[in-house]
Formats: structure tokens, sequence, C-alpha cells
């Protein structure tokens, strides 16, 4: 069926890595320097992005800050309603985020369920400073009042579009495409 | 949203482990992984479960197994009924079917079962819609035990494949030994029952189901070198019932103590279900020995068992 599958890139592995320069930049403007900072990879993508704006941001401040994996799947709300429940993979935060400000990072930022999954879970782990949230691409279409304070690029979308990001760390490549699938 | 969906090989149930495959194992080690760090956190609470209601329906004495049911349940939020023999309508002789129904129509999503006759949850699964988790059933099988004993040998010893695990003690009336050597022998390892003759029976019994079984009466012959020592409860009943001469007898010949231990691998991990006769299948001394990963054998089944529950919680009959 591959001439049901459209797709077109939208950012290049270049581009991606311009973008999350740019955002590590702005975390260290905003939080006036990297410390007391800490970088939440939402698990699977947010992960390696993650550890890609802690290395910007070492090379700029000369600041290692703490990086750690999320995983939002207990805390999801759509558990209750569905049969097959998906794979649960283990959060590693190997810091305490009492008085931290913790940056969550995701590669999508969509409905903004995951995001509001993601808050709780942090806040069961303790009682950050406060939360901030970069994302590579905001393709909009919210369900929950949430934005984020750092984004790579805003990709205006359609909902029976997907937005797929690759990165090298995890599937040997780096880019960003839109994919529409027809007749779904 | 791009994700995995769990497989558990679409199981509404788990009765036993006889029907598990490789992966399903696997699968219930990794979400176990995951679950254990769960537990580690202050607030050992996440949100998973809530509005499911999880039925402990206890028809044997038991406190290690629904203590630990209790708290996987409550650990992902779930609402927990118990139930138990004594305190239901069993007493004015309401059949376990009835029960059933009148939990199905109180809305139990999850029924957890312990009940002494060998088969009793898979009436149970026939009656209920939703997902039935058999808590030990007679003689016959307890699925989360043997569960969380691979998966602790597995931490502890990275693959299954090709170990040696001796099982002491009474194995013709243990469910416990039946669960192990399902999983156990389907995921590799080589399995020695040890005890007397008149508690494990005859080769023959396990070899014409088991592959990779060996059967031997002398623990001094049986540990050597192994990788895995699983000491079994002996039920005091098991004398009076003429199967034993004397309990002085069993402990000269089957108590493992830290002489016959050493006969084991030096790296040889010490297990019991629990709970222990300290003195009888057990000396003291090996319980709290360095070796011993019987505390962490309770610990880790908390972590399997709220795995299965989230596993299966959304189960249902199809309509």
């Amino acid at each position: 069926m591959e001439g049901d599958v459209q797709e077109r890139q939208i950012m290049s592995s270049e581009e991606v890595q311009r973008a999350l320069r740019r955002i590590a930049h702005e975390i260290i403007e905003r939080n006036g320097g990297a410390q007391g900072t800490a970088l939440v990879g939402i698990r699977a993508r947010g992960v390696p992005l993650a550890h890609r704006l802690a290395q910007v941001i070492a090379e700029s401040e000369a600041t290692q800050v703490p990086v750690g994996a999320l995983d939002i799947t207990l805390y999801r709300d759509d558990i209750a309603i569905r049969a097959d429940h998906p794979v649960v993979r283990r959060t590693e935060i190997p810091f305490d985020i009492e008085g931290l400000t913790v940056v969550l990072v995701d590669d999508v930022l969509y409905t903004g369920r995951t995001i509001r999954a993601a808050m709780d879970a942090l806040m069961d782990l303790g009682r950050p400073r406060r939360i901030q949230l970069a994302v590579l691409v905001d393709r909009g279409h919210r369900e929950l009042p949430i934005q984020a304070d750092f984004v790579g690029k805003h990709v205006p979308t359609a909902r029976d579009e997907e937005v797929v990001v690759r990165v090298e760390e995890m599937d040997g490549a780096t880019d960003v495409r839109i994919v529409r699938r027809k007749n779904r | 949203m791009t994700e995995a969906a769990l497989q558990m090989g679409k199981r509404r149930h788990v009765l036993d482990l006889d029907d598990f495959v490789p992966e399903e194992f696997e699968e219930v080690f990794a979400q176990a992984d995951a679950m254990a760090e769960v537990l580690a956190r202050p607030i050992a609470q996440v949100p998973a479960l809530r509005g499911v209601t999880v039925v402990n329906a206890f028809y044997e004495a038991s406190t290690r197994t629904r203590i630990s049911f209790e708290q996987a349940a409550k650990a992902l939020s779930a609402t927990v009924v118990n139930f138990t023999a004594q305190s239901s309508s069993v007493v004015k002789g309401e059949s376990l079917v009835d029960t059933v129904r009148t939990l199905e129509a109180l809305g139990a999503d999850v029924v957890v079962l312990r009940h002494a006759m060998s088969g009793a949850p898979y009436l149970v699964a026939r009656h209920f819609s939703g997902a039935v988790l058999n808590a030990g059933d007679g003689r016959h099988a307890h699925p989360t035990q043997g569960l969380l004993d691979i998966y602790t040998m597995r931490r502890h010893l990275g693959e299954i494949r090709g170990i040696r695990v001796v099982i002491v003690g009474d194995i013709l009336h243990s469910r416990v030994a039946r669960s192990n050597l399902w999983g156990l022998t389907k995921l590799g390892a080589q399995v020695v029952l040890c005890g007397p003759p008149t508690l494990v029976g005859p080769a023959s019994y396990w070899e014409a189901v088991f592959p990779n079984v060996r059967v031997c009466y002398a623990l001094e012959e049986a540990i050597a070198g192994a990788d895995v020592v699983m000491a079994l409860r002996l039920q005091k009943e098991r004398q009076e019932s003429g199967l034993l001469p004397t309990l002085r007898e069993y402990i000269r010949l089957y108590c493992l103590t830290p002489e016959r231990l050493a006969l084991a691998a030096p790296h040889a991990l010490v297990m019991h279900p629990g709970p222990m006769n300290e003195g009888v299948e057990i000396s003291p001394e090996v319980a709290t020995c360095a070796q011993s990963v019987i505390e962490e054998q309770v610990t880790n089944g908390v972590a399997i068992r709220m795995a299965l529950l989230y596993m299966l919680a959304g189960r249902k009959a199809e309509a």
C-alpha cells in the first residue's frame, strides 16, 4: 500500500541540531544560567533530545546539568478505556528534583495529554521549584490548556497527519517528517 | 501516538505457567522491572488502575500472598475488596459460582483467587467476564510465586537457560514446585527434585511431563554444583499422615544447613517461598546468610503482581 502514504521532510538533521542549540541557549537565558536546572526527557524520543540539550549546555556553560528519563504510561488518562495496555518502561531520574527547575523535554507537542501525565508523574517524585517544557515540534490541536516554553519549530498540521521524529541514537538517522496515510 | 502494546498472548487470565511461552515471561519480567522502580519511590503509588476493582477472594488462609496482592493493587491505585471464606456467605453454603456472579454484579474487574481445591480458578474463569489470577489452588499451581521465583533468579544469575535449580522438600503436595517446574523448564533450566521418596514420588512421574528434570533422593548429591537451592515448607501434617517416619529424620537428611549449602556453586542462591519452619527444612544460619534472597522474593512478588494486574486489568470476555 505504498501509494497510499504521502510524506515530506520538515526538518533535516542539521535543522534539528540547530533548533536544539537555540533551545539550549534559551533555557540558559530564561533561567539565568544552568545552575539548579535539570532536564527530564519523556520516553521514548524526549530522552535522547534531553541528552543533546545537556551537551550543548555543558559546552556553553561548563555546567553538567542532570538528565533523567520519565515514562508516563502509568499516568495516562486512557488506560481504563483500553483493553490492551501499553508497555511500561523504567523511569530513571537518579537525582532529587526537590527545588530544581525541571525542563521536561519531548519530541512532539500535540494534545497536551502526555505533558499533563508527565507533570503528575514528576510531582509524585518530589516538589520541583518550577517545571518548564521544551519540545522539538509543536503541531497544534491542544485538548488541554498547556503550552511549551521552548519550541524548535511550529508546524501547522491536519489531524489525519502524523509527525514522525527520528533521532540518530534510537533510529539511526535524525529528521522530522509529516506522514499522511490515506484510507484510514 | 506510536507505542508498543502489551502482547501477553492476549490472555485474559493467569491460571498456571503451563501455557506461557518464553516471550511472555520476558514481557512480564520487563514490566516488573518498571514496577520495581515505582516501589522504590518515597511515594510508591501511581494512578494507572484508578477505577479498577480487584477482588482478593481467599478461600484458604494466606497472609503473605494476600498482602502482596493487596499492596500491588494499591500501588496501582486500584480499589481493593478483600473477601475471605470465613467472613462470607461461604459458611452459609453459597457456591463458588454464585459468589462469582455476585462479584461480577458488584463490578469486579479482576478476581485474585486462592482455593484449597485444585482447578477452582478454572471454574471461576469460565463464569467471570473479567480477568482471573490464580493465587494458589490446591496442590496444582501457584503461578505468581513461580514467576517471582524465576524473576529473582534472573536478576541475580542473568540467564535462566542452563542453570541448575534444586527444589528440596514435599514436592508431591507443592503447587509452588509445580509452577516453578513449568516456568523453569520452559526457559531451559535443569531442575533437580529432592526429598524423601514418599514426598517426591518416582522419577518417571515427573520425567513423563517435564524435560530436563531429575529426581534425586539424597540432598548432598542433588545439591552438588547447583546455582539455586529452593527449600519448601514442610507441613507438619505429613508426619501425621504417615508419609514421614519422624520429623527428626527429615531434618537429619533434608534440612538445608551451611555444610550442605557449601556443596552448591559458590554463587548459589538460597530461596524459600515462605513461611519458613526454621530448623526444619532450612537452618536459621542459611535463611539469613549472604546467599539468601528470601526477603527479596517478597519485594519481587509485589512487583510481579503489579505487572500482572496492570497487564490483565483491561481484559474482558468478548461480548
